[in-house]
């Protein structure tokens, strides 16, 4: 596999890093897209807000606010052609005190600077029309219609598969760890061995600054990782179906309340620069700081509702031109083969299609012969969802494939057709949470204790792997450790302390 | 070859096959009905195959077996009698009009139309959802039933050195089980200051094997990106808190949860049956039916038992009831004749049923203690204040169900002194 030569190179298979593969799977070029984990989106990109933005509080003439506003007005077709969740909820920005309040016209302002379509301000009345869950003391709100919620992970999957479709390939586990000048382009040494490129797309998330350093670029920039934590609500609880933002502060857009296209109520996140860029541990001081905040919005938020909590990192860089936070998208000035894709913290997953063409014109800029292909299928389809069918489409589908009708996980109601269907998919399922993100098996309330042995033996025996191999996330994250009799042995010796 | 939306009928349809199920359809069978058990698992037995410790059958069968041997009694009879099973078929939707949708790769999407439905669907563990505790989401953590399918099922070990938080009855169990294995078990930290399983486990399974009891101890924080790597533990405080200063850091790659039981009533709530928000399961009466006609319910789908023995004798008069139900002419209503109802009160958690039919010869009552009592305790029914009858038992314990036959002489006693309709309070001191 290794001194394979490409035309292009993408480290990084989050939201952006799909969304540009998709995007050059158009053209005639050789693509791969290097990830250091075993999936697509196991970083910021399947653990954020799941919020397609309008734009109405970038500052206007920035990168983000461009970007966002254009990313918003791709994704709704985006979502139709790759089969995506996606709902247009709207969004309301909650004024509670008189100073939010007198802050409400100069958002408005600035949205509309933006582009942004069908802002308006409403009074106590309508706010609580649309949302009577809201807090007793809300004064005003913003209005932002063309705000919606998508479903993260099937939209960052629906990218890279039908990119994978078109002839993307995609190597997992492979993390970069030196960038080498290789004739007019590029060596990348990864953990998988030496590819070689014309182009290197850097879109490392949190790890992007890294990249730029490796190619002895950019000594100054820096990636500070600034951990959200999240509760996910039962289903039952539908406080809202719209999504509600506080007033935007220094911190960002603040905790929200959110609906989400799974049919739960999700709130946060917090914001805590944390010293270990991908520590996406929850702590008990920051939920409580999440529950405290989404109170103010909604008082009857009831933490025993609560089925899951998550943590996300953003990662946020200091390229501030005009004083201002940024995006920065660039051809990179010390390596000619290099572009630029960092500091992608809020609005970037909604920015991710505009994103995408802003990088395809930066290719072209730089002299680069794009050759439409027309054999590019820009749809795809998910596999069908059991539970979603009527009676009668259940069962004709189980009559053409008896795999649906077992149910693997109860509580989910997932069957063994749709997990087969993730592992032999255009991006193969290959550990546990693989297809826990595709199927949302194991995401009920009972978390996976009945179907853990049976998906372990599916996906055994699907990748003709033995049960010891199969993983929850990738190396190093095995369940089981050997068959038993044979010998287990903990070297550790007794309690610590 | 399945036919798409292919319809059937049956008398009664027990749904899950566990102690519960098993013995409701036997005695639904023998009192002459038509049955169907569906079950999910490829064989009969519920979750009593991979309960291969002892402790089974001493009130059945008068004597100590181990789940599957307890269970194979049970599916033997099923088998002899030509009952019909349905194996690895999920019930996935319930109506009130009682009509069944289950689907099967074998039979495909089939509609059951019953008569009568016998809910034995069982109980689940709680997660770590439910307990909500910090920390990252490393493989290694697991719930105690999963660790026991692991290794007595599929015959593999997913740990080497655990922490099980919980000192529930399954947590018990397997710390001795995961021990024998070759793991290495720290201890059992429980959040409560007392034990919340069976004393007996607590000698076998902890004592017997040097593992460490935790009591007033919870996990504060989980450890490791990959696999688990280690989790810090805390002392509590009387409102169950954790005390600052009092944490401890753990290595072990293993997390193992035994932290309660729930009545699996997903199904049941789909065709309208009440749940009792304290128990968990439908409300029931003495006949086990809930409260949508023709809908019985029996075993840990109504409340967690101690014993399987007492959740096979809930099956046997839920199958007998449902019979019974079937062959009425009347089929508007279950309970029938002179009632009264069952309240919960001082030092009592729950009750179960929550209705007596006392026209019924045997008639039994399951509480749950609230509290401790040791020496003596007293059990009292009172009626407006005045008391209709009492027994006396050794102790009382949280961690232990009374389960009670009543007398004909003490439903009599009922009948004379709270018929039609009253509510009797249950008290415990």
């Amino acid at each position: 596999m290794s001194n394979k030569r490409y035309d292009i190179a993408i480290v990084g298979a989050g939201v952006v890093g799909c969304a540009i593969a998709r995007e050059l799977a158009r053209y005639d070029h050789q693509v791969v897209v290097l990830e250091r984990e075993s999936d697509v989106g196991m970083g910021q990109s399947g653990s954020n807000s799941a919020i397609i933005h309008s734009g109405h509080d970038p500052a206007p003439g920035s990168a983000k606010a461009a970007l966002n506003v254009a990313g918003n007005r791709m994704w709704p077709d985006v979502c139709s052609e790759l089969d995506i969740p996606f709902s247009p909820t709207g969004a309301l920005i909650v004024a509670t005190t008189a100073d939010e309040e007198s802050r409400l016209e100069p958002l408005m302002e600035n949205g509309r600077a933006n582009g942004v379509e069908g802002l308006e301000i409403v009074g106590t009345q309508q706010v609580l029309e649309r949302a009577p869950a809201i807090a007793g003391g809300v004064r005003a709100a913003l209005i932002t219609p063309t705000a919606g919620v998508i479903d993260a992970f099937q939209a960052v999957l629906g990218l890279a598969e039908n990119a994978a479709a078109a002839g993307v390939e995609f190597r997992f586990n492979e993390s970069v760890t030196a960038l080498e000048t290789d004739g007019d382009g590029v060596a990348i040494h990864s953990s998988g061995g030496t590819i070689r490129a014309r182009w290197c797309i850097n879109v490392a998330g949190v790890h992007s600054d890294e990249i730029m350093h490796m190619a002895g670029s950019h000594p100054e920039f820096e990636i500070t990782a600034r951990r959200g934590e999240y509760f996910v609500f039962d289903g039952a609880w539908q406080p809202t179906d719209t999504v509600l933002f506080p007033m935007p502060g220094p911190a960002g857009k603040g905790i929200l309340v959110t609906p989400t296209t799974h049919g739960n109520v999700m709130v946060g996140p917090n914001a805590e620069e944390i010293p270990e860029k991908d520590d996406t541990a929850v702590s008990r001081a920051g939920l409580s700081s999440v529950l405290e905040g989404a109170k103010r919005l909604v008082p009857t938020l009831d933490p025993r509702r609560v089925i899951a909590t998550f943590a996300g990192v953003r990662s946020t860089g200091n390229y501030m031109p005009d004083g201002k936070r940024d995006f920065l998208i660039e051809r990179d000035s010390v390596a000619p083969w290099l572009i630029n894709v960092a500091g992608i913290e809020s609005p970037g997953f909604t920015s991710a299609p505009a994103v995408a063409t802003h990088v395809v014109d930066i290719l072209r800029e730089a002299g680069e012969q794009l050759r439409t292909r027309d054999d590019f299928n820009p749809t795809r389809r998910r596999p069908p969802r059991f539970r979603n069918l009527s009676h009668a489409e259940r069962a004709e589908l189980v009559a053409q494939n008896p795999a649906y009708g077992r149910i693997v996980c109860r509580c989910e109601q997932v069957t063994e057709g749709e997990v087969l269907a993730a592992i032999h998919a255009p991006i193969p399922a290959r550990t546990y949470d693989a297809i826990k993100r595709r199927t949302w098996l194991g995401t009920g309330r009972c978390q996976g204790s009945f179907d853990y042995p049976r998906t372990l033996e599916i996906l055994a025996r699907e990748t003709g792997h033995s049960m010891t191999e199969i993983s929850k996330r990738g190396p190093g994250s095995v369940f089981l450790y050997a068959r038993t009799k044979e010998a287990v042995v903990d070297e550790t010796g007794g309690l610590d302390g | 070859m399945a036919e798409a939306n292919q319809t059937v009928s049956r008398d009664v349809v027990v749904i899950g096959a566990g102690p519960a199920g098993m013995a409701a359809a036997l005695t639904a069978h023998e009192q002459g009905a038509q049955v169907l058990l569906i079950e999910r698992d490829i064989g009969l037995g519920g979750i009593l195959p991979q309960c291969i410790h002892n402790g089974f059958g001493a009130i059945t069968f008068g004597q100590d077996l181990p789940g599957p041997e307890y269970a194979h009694r049970y599916a033997e009879r099923i088998q002899a009698e030509g009952i019909e099973v349905w194996l690895d078929t999920a019930v996935v939707d319930l109506s009130a009009d009682l009509v069944i949708h289950a689907t099967s790769p074998k039979r495909g999407y089939t509609r059951i139309q019953a008569r009568a439905i016998v809910l034995a669907m069982g109980c689940r563990e709680r997660t770590r959802a439910q307990i909500q505790i910090p920390g990252t989401r490393a493989a290694g953590i697991y719930t105690a039933g999963t660790v026991q399918r692991l290794i007595n099922i599929e015959g593999y070990m997913p740990v080497k050195r655990a922490l099980v938080l919980g000192s529930g009855d399954i947590g018990m169990i397997m710390a001795r089980r995961m021990t024998i294995e070759g793991a290495t078990v720290l201890g059992v930290a429980e959040l409560q200051p007392t034990l919340t399983g069976l004393r007996r486990n607590y000698v076998q399974c902890l004592v017997d094997y040097d593992i460490p009891l935790m009591l007033s101890t919870t996990v504060t924080a989980i450890h490791g990106r990959n696999r688990v790597e280690g989790v810090e533990t805390a002392q509590v405080d009387d409102a169950g808190k954790p005390i600052p200063g009092s944490e401890r850091a753990i290595t072990c790659d293993s997390l193992v949860l035994s932290v309660g039981l729930i009545p699996e009533n997903e199904l049941s709530q789909q065709a309208g049956v009440e749940i009792n928000p304290i128990t968990g399961g439908p409300y029931i009466d003495s006949r086990h039916a809930t409260n949508v006609p023709g809908i019985f319910a029996a075993g840990n789908v109504t409340t967690i038992f101690d014993l399987v023995d007492f959740v096979s004798q809930a099956g046997e008069r839920a199958g007998r009831s449902a019979a019974a139900y079937v062959a009425a002419s009347d089929t508007s209503a279950a309970t029938t004749g002179t009632t009264v109802k069952l309240k919960p009160g001082r030092n009592i958690r729950s009750v179960v049923p929550n209705t007596l039919c006392l026209d019924d010869e045997h008639l039994q009552v399951a509480l749950r203690p609230a509290a401790h009592l040791e020496g003596s305790a007293k059990v009292e029914f009172e009626h407006e204040g005045t008391g209709v009858l009492r027994f006396h038992e050794r102790y009382a314990r949280p961690a232990e169900m009374i389960v009670r036959e009543l007398k004909a002489k003490q439903i009599e006693q009922l009948k004379a002194a709270a018929a039609g309709d009253a509510t009797v309070e249950i008290h415990l001191s």
